[in-house]
């Protein structure tokens, strides 16, 4: 298939469509309207449902059911909706329920603004609802990597029976790119016996549930979760590790602001700076490990997160970098978006600052 | 001798953990016998609440998904928009369908989702300790209105099933009681014509049940079918409020 | 027309709702015994008054009742 040229928000509606996902529960929200608005059209002609919910928190537990029943199920929102997501976005967690929930993050707190953001990286890789759980958090950072990781998120959410987030910023929502639909490398992934689809008189009854009233279940039930949860971090970690030979200074952004840093690396060897960048393309499972190994590389004499929020990563890539080598931070938020030109000038400040 | 009457197969052998008197266990049964008796065990998918009834997932012997408080008829619109053949039920408490649920519940029904609600009313939280529901009357004393319930400060109790049938797509909607076994045959006969009218494919169906919680009203089980019936039914009449053909 | 109350002695919590529902007023309480859960469980000691009727079985909160009748 040639590329063509795709809305972000409605190559992700398609992305989901083309991996077999036949139910949409979703609620209007800027900016990620595209997804709904692709889907109420596309889904009657595949024989799926798209259904407006009369409110996001009813979208995610109609995902819930539909999850239980055994289907292919998304959901998509952006950041005050997710806010009101996390209680069935926990209660999926906890019933170990697979589906995919999109998050095109904006500006916040609050309403904050309609512009892009990052400013939902603690709220979707700490926890974001009540209890020990985690959510698989994917972070593409161009509309062709959105297209390839919806698609992948279905398998992973239906590997690990784990709800699976894509988390773009409003960009990539909202540009157009050229995009090629190819097939994801297919998995081989468990029968989902455990669903709710009526015995037809052929099994035992299923049960789908998150409530353990005796303390010691529920602590074993945390126990299996943590175990699942150790298997996806070995399994399923994502990093592009860019330009890191020689590098002395590496930054860390993922989505579209490691984009406008890769333009940043290239006017910086242009002035005779050697820069390099580590990606995350997973954030939870996070790589750590990717940070940790270039912060024990000579060349490298410090990091620096860069994030359309006030900081939130960074604490993540402190974690990771233990003190071998300082870290810094430059970001912008409420929907600005850091300028090529600006990273250029903190990195050389940083620099400086180090000789 | 035969045997006329025993346990339905809807029920598991579980016991019960209700309250003694709580007539929450009647309705469960009138539930599991009309579903057996219209051969739905197979086919069906339940929802549970958050409430006293939080672990009816353990009693009914079908599928069953527990939902979050007040969630179920959207986790049951999941469901049956996944299975449209599938015989789909929620069982909920007043505080969950008409307090935290009440969008839900209503969108449910304006969106004529084919499934059944099984609504329990009996005017208290009775989980959480004997709280203020919407349904609680006025004057009835709860623990979160110690003098009793003040219309001026709390407003008047929600008629569910009368707000309901203003709804065009809420076809089946019945007020029952099981305060006598008169009763109890009538809300049999009232939850049966709820399941066909599902299975009919007509719409949203709802039947609201009077029931008692002795334990917060501080009450005898048996001075707990009086006080529903002296009190809850003056306030919430017993009646056919929507009917499809079919089922007439 | 043999009838016989048959009662899941242990499942009973004593609610006595189905003492109300007889109308032969043969279900009562038997406060000579208790069962595994602490309450005196219901009975019936005159079952050959027993008309078959179900009423006890119908308004029980914890499915102890079967009834079985003679043909």
């Amino acid at each position: 298939m040639a590329k063509e040229l795709w809305k972000g928000n409605e190559a992700i509606a398609e992305a989901a469509i083309k991996a077999g996902c036949r139910f949409f529960f979703g609620y209007p929200i800027t900016p990620q309207n595209e997804i709904p608005e692709y889907m109420s059209l596309r889904m009657p002609q595949v024989d799926g449902c798209f259904l407006q919910a009369e409110s996001e928190v009813a979208a995610i537990n109609m995902v819930y059911g539909a999850a239980g029943a055994g289907a292919r199920v998304m959901t998509s929102s952006s950041s005050p909706g997710i806010s009101l997501k996390q209680e069935g976005i926990t209660y999926c967690a906890g019933a170990e329920l697979p589906c995919v929930i999109v998050n095109i993050v904006r500006g916040g707190p609050g309403l904050g603004g309609i512009q892009p953001a990052q400013s939902d990286y603690f709220q979707a890789t700490k926890g974001g609802g009540h209890g020990d759980y985690r959510l698989i958090v994917l972070a593409p950072a161009s509309v062709q990597e959105a297209v390839d990781l919806v698609q992948q998120a279905f398998d992973m959410a239906d590997q690990y029976r784990n709800p699976v987030m894509v988390m773009g910023d409003g960009m990539i929502g909202q540009m157009m790119e050229p995009v090629e639909f190819t097939e994801v490398e297919k998995r081989p992934l468990p029968e989902k016996t455990w669903a709710t689809t009526g015995t037809k008189g052929e099994r035992q009854t299923n049960v789908i549930n998150s409530l353990f009233i005796d303390p010691a279940e529920c602590e074993k039930h945390n126990h299996r979760l943590y175990e699942k949860y150790k298997a996806i971090e070995n399994n399923e970690t994502r990093v592009e590790k860019y330009n890191l030979d020689g590098a002395e200074i590496v930054f860390v952004a993922y989505g579209t602001t490691a984009r406008i840093v890769k333009n940043a690396i290239s006017a910086l060897e242009k002035e005779g700076i050697k820069a390099g960048m580590i990606r995350p393309i997973t954030l939870w499972p996070y790589p750590y490990k990717a940070i940790e190994e270039a912060a024990g590389l000579d060349s490298v004499k410090a990091f620096m997160a860069v994030e359309m929020s006030m900081g939130q990563m960074v604490e993540d890539v402190r974690l990771a970098a233990a003190g071998k080598k300082p870290v810094h931070f430059y970001g912008r938020t409420g929907g600005m978006v850091p300028t090529p030109k600006a990273v250029v000038e903190q990195a050389k400040m940083i620099l400086g600052g180090v000789k | 001798m035969a045997v006329i009457f025993d346990k339905t197969k809807g029920l598991t052998d579980k016991t019960f953990h209700y309250c003694p008197g709580c007539t929450h266990g009647i309705i469960h049964r009138l539930v599991a016998e009309v579903m057996e008796e219209l051969n739905l065990l197979d086919k069906a998918i339940g929802v549970a609440p958050v409430g006293c009834a939080v672990f009816a997932y353990d009693y009914f012997n079908c599928d069953m998904q527990e939902a979050a408080h007040g969630r179920a008829p959207a986790v049951a619109t999941g469901i049956k928009r996944v299975h449209p053949e599938s015989a789909v039920f929620t069982y909920q408490g007043d505080g969950d369908l008409a307090s935290i649920g009440a969008a839900e519940i209503v969108h449910a029904a304006m969106r004529g989702e084919k499934f059944t609600t099984i609504f329990v009313n009996n005017a208290i939280y009775g989980m959480t300790g004997g709280q203020m529901a919407p349904t609680t009357l006025v004057g009835q004393k709860a623990t979160t209105a110690p003098l009793g319930r003040d219309e001026n400060h709390a407003g008047l109790p929600l008629r569910v099933s009368e707000m309901l049938a203003t709804i065009p797509k809420a076809v089946f909607v019945e007020r029952v009681s099981v305060h006598d076994v008169k009763h109890i045959i009538q809300a049999k006969k009232a939850i049966k014509k709820a399941f066909q009218a599902q299975m009919a494919g007509k719409g949203f169906t709802l039947v609201e049940v009077l029931s008692t919680c002795p334990t917060n009203w501080g009450k005898t089980p048996l001075e707990s079918l009086k006080w529903l019936e002296e009190n809850m039914i003056p306030y919430y009449p017993l009646g056919n409020y929507r009917s499809p053909e079919e089922v007439r | 027309m043999a009838a016989k109350v048959i009662f899941d002695e242990n499942r009973c919590k004593g609610c006595e709702l189905c003492t109300t529902a007889c109308p032969v007023k043969i279900v009562v309480m038997d406060k000579d015994r208790i069962n595994v859960k602490g309450y005196h469980p219901a009975t019936v000691k005159e079952m050959d008054k027993c008309i078959g009727c179900a009423s006890c079985a119908r308004i029980c909160p914890d499915v102890v009742i079967k009834i079985e009748k003679e043909k």
